[in-house]
């Protein structure tokens, strides 16, 4: 069924009796052509990608949980292509072309608000560094522009300008940046490729592989064995415990990051911003809660929920840039398993052992990459060879030397 | 969280800052044959297990030592909690 204004009518005045289910429950076949594990945004977006784009048939993907009830159904919802390194940038930039054009093409109101991304500039060190990603990103063709404190106090003039050790020296906008609603991304997508085929086989967990001879041939799940022509791993904050099961140890830590939304408010906050002095992002949702996070607690954690030291942190550095928020009470706060790699950059590649392929890696940013994402692994997955703009995204990229290291830090995920 | 330090007793967690996987101890012989893959693997690839991991954590706000603390990652419980020099020197690797 395609939904459009006219159908809304329609079924407003024939009582809402017609709509149906967005997808189906179907049960799982003995085999299919590509298994995909993990019904999150970038398993969800694959098989759509897959079946829409490169012609396959005949797919199914598995979830343990329910859909989007992983990360994507977590995050604070910022898309962006403010990446500065040649491996990030075409393909974040990528996702957000994908972006714009999304819900016309999957024909689901994913509430894409292109509202604005603001970094805040503090020092004249980091107007330099910032000036530097901006001129990346233009070379890249995605939009950046250089405000003025001026600038910013007219979009933003609630911000604290004149804090005495942070000062606010202008800021780096990415106007075609946003916000998404998140499930309705995991539900587009699964809607999409229902319709297109696609079995989403839900409460299905996978709980090995069945490898012979070096090639995966299938999927032992908690509703019994699936076979597969091939395989692909999207399962984000659990990468490190799926792929044990096929002998793999992965370069990635799994970490606890914390988001906050507050009570409903009036429009108070036009875009997204971030500090530039401490960990602190806000936007405000369309039913008018403030969404913000900070950093990660900073140890590894499977434990979907944080603790008080970055409750505490991230609320100093809201009130260093925000004073107005120390006023608006906290509703929820909740915590989603990052798989953060060594570098901060994911990985999107085959694997030693043919016919599984894996995707991950995708650290606080993976939101924004669904998109591209799915529609990369995608491409790997039926074409074996790597999309254009995800070509850097390789196992051995550690071994050669070639980290994508967007903040400089090293071999520490918990700092990325 | 709380630490239970071997020394000072209980002490809370943001007193510390944290480095990873307890096998960062184990560092390999860079003179040895096959040294550039074992650093890769060292350096880069990590078990990240779910349940009961032992890491190192650095009591920077406190008297500077390294422990290694044995921590549930999925209800972040802390079972034991040693010094890391006393691990190392188990091991023959610290003096
Ligand atoms: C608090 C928070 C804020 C964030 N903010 C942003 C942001 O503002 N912008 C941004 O770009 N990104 C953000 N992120 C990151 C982003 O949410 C993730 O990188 C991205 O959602 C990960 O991909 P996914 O959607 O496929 O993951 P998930 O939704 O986690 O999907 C993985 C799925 O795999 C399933 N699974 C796991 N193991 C198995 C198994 N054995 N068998 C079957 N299924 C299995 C899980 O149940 C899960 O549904 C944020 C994350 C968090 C937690």
């Amino acid at each position: 069924m395609r939904y459009s204004g006219f159908r809304v009518l329609q079924q407003a005045l024939t009582g809402h009796k017609g709509w149906q289910p967005a997808w189906r429950d179907p049960a799982p076949k003995p085999r299919y052509d590509i298994v995909i594990i993990g019904g999150g945004g970038h398993g969800l977006a694959t098989a759509y990608y897959l079946a829409r784009q490169f012609g396959q048939a005949n797919i199914a993907v598995l979830e343990k949980g329910w859909i989007g009830g992983g990360n994507v159904g977590r995050n604070t919802t910022i898309i962006r292509s403010n990446y500065m390194l040649d491996g990030n940038e075409p393909f974040y930039e990528f996702s957000l072309k994908l972006w714009e054009g999304l819900e016309q093409d999957f024909n689901y109101n994913a509430m894409v608000s292109q509202r604005g991304i603001l970094n805040l500039i503090h020092s004249d060190a980091q107007r330099d560094a910032f000036t530097r990603r901006g001129n990346a990103m233009i070379l890249n063709g995605a939009d950046a522009e250089l405000l003025t404190a001026e600038q910013v106090r007219r979009e933003y003039p609630f911000l604290n300008f004149d804090n005495a050790r942070f000062p606010i020296k202008g800021g780096l906008a990415q106007r075609r940046g946003g916000t998404v609603r998140h499930d309705a991304v995991a539900w587009g997508y699964a809607r999409g490729a229902d319709s297109r085929g696609v079995d989403i086989i839900q409460n299905c967990e996978v709980t090995g592989f069945r490898i012979e001879n070096g090639t995966c041939l299938g999927v032992e799940t908690s509703r019994g064995f699936i076979g597969a022509g091939k395989v692909g791993v999207a399962v984000a904050g659990n990468s490190s415990r799926m792929m044990a099961k096929a002998g793999m140890r992965l370069p990635i830590e799994s970490h606890v990051l914390q988001a906050f939304v507050t009570e409903g408010l009036k429009p108070v906050l036009p875009g997204v911003i971030t500090f530039g002095a401490g960990h602190f992002y806000c936007s405000q949702s369309d039913k008018g809660g403030l969404v913000f996070g900070g950093d990660l607690d900073g140890y590894n954690s499977y434990a979907q929920r944080g603790n008080l030291p970055v409750v505490e942190d991230v609320a100093e550095g809201g009130m260093a840039l925000f004073p107005g928020l120390g006023r608006v009470r906290l509703l929820r706060m909740w915590g989603g398993i990052m798989d953060m790699s060594m570098d901060g950059s994911p990985i999107i590649d085959r694997t030693h052992i043919d016919g599984l392929y894996f995707n991950g890696g995708w650290c606080y940013g993976g939101f924004k990459a669904t998109p591209a994402s799915g529609w990369c692994f995608a491409h790997l997955l039926a074409t074996d060879t790597p999309h254009p703009t995800a070509t850097a995204y390789r196992f051995d990229r550690f071994k050669r030397g070639r980290m994508i290291d967007e903040k400089g830090m090293g071999a520490q995920p918990n700092l990325h | 969280m709380i630490i239970n330090h071997p020394l000072l007793g209980p002490c809370d967690a943001q007193e510390f800052t944290y480095l990873g996987d307890a096998s960062l101890i184990d560092r390999p012989d860079g003179m040895a044959d096959g040294a550039d893959a074992a650093f890769h693997d060292y350096l880069y690839l990590r078990d990240n297990p779910a349940g009961l991991h032992r890491e190192l954590w650095f009591h920077e706000q406190g008297d500077r030592s390294w422990l290694v603390v044995t921590r549930d990652t999925v209800t972040h419980d802390i079972t034991s909690v040693e010094l890391a020099r006393d691990v190392a020197r188990a091991k023959g690797r610290s003096a």
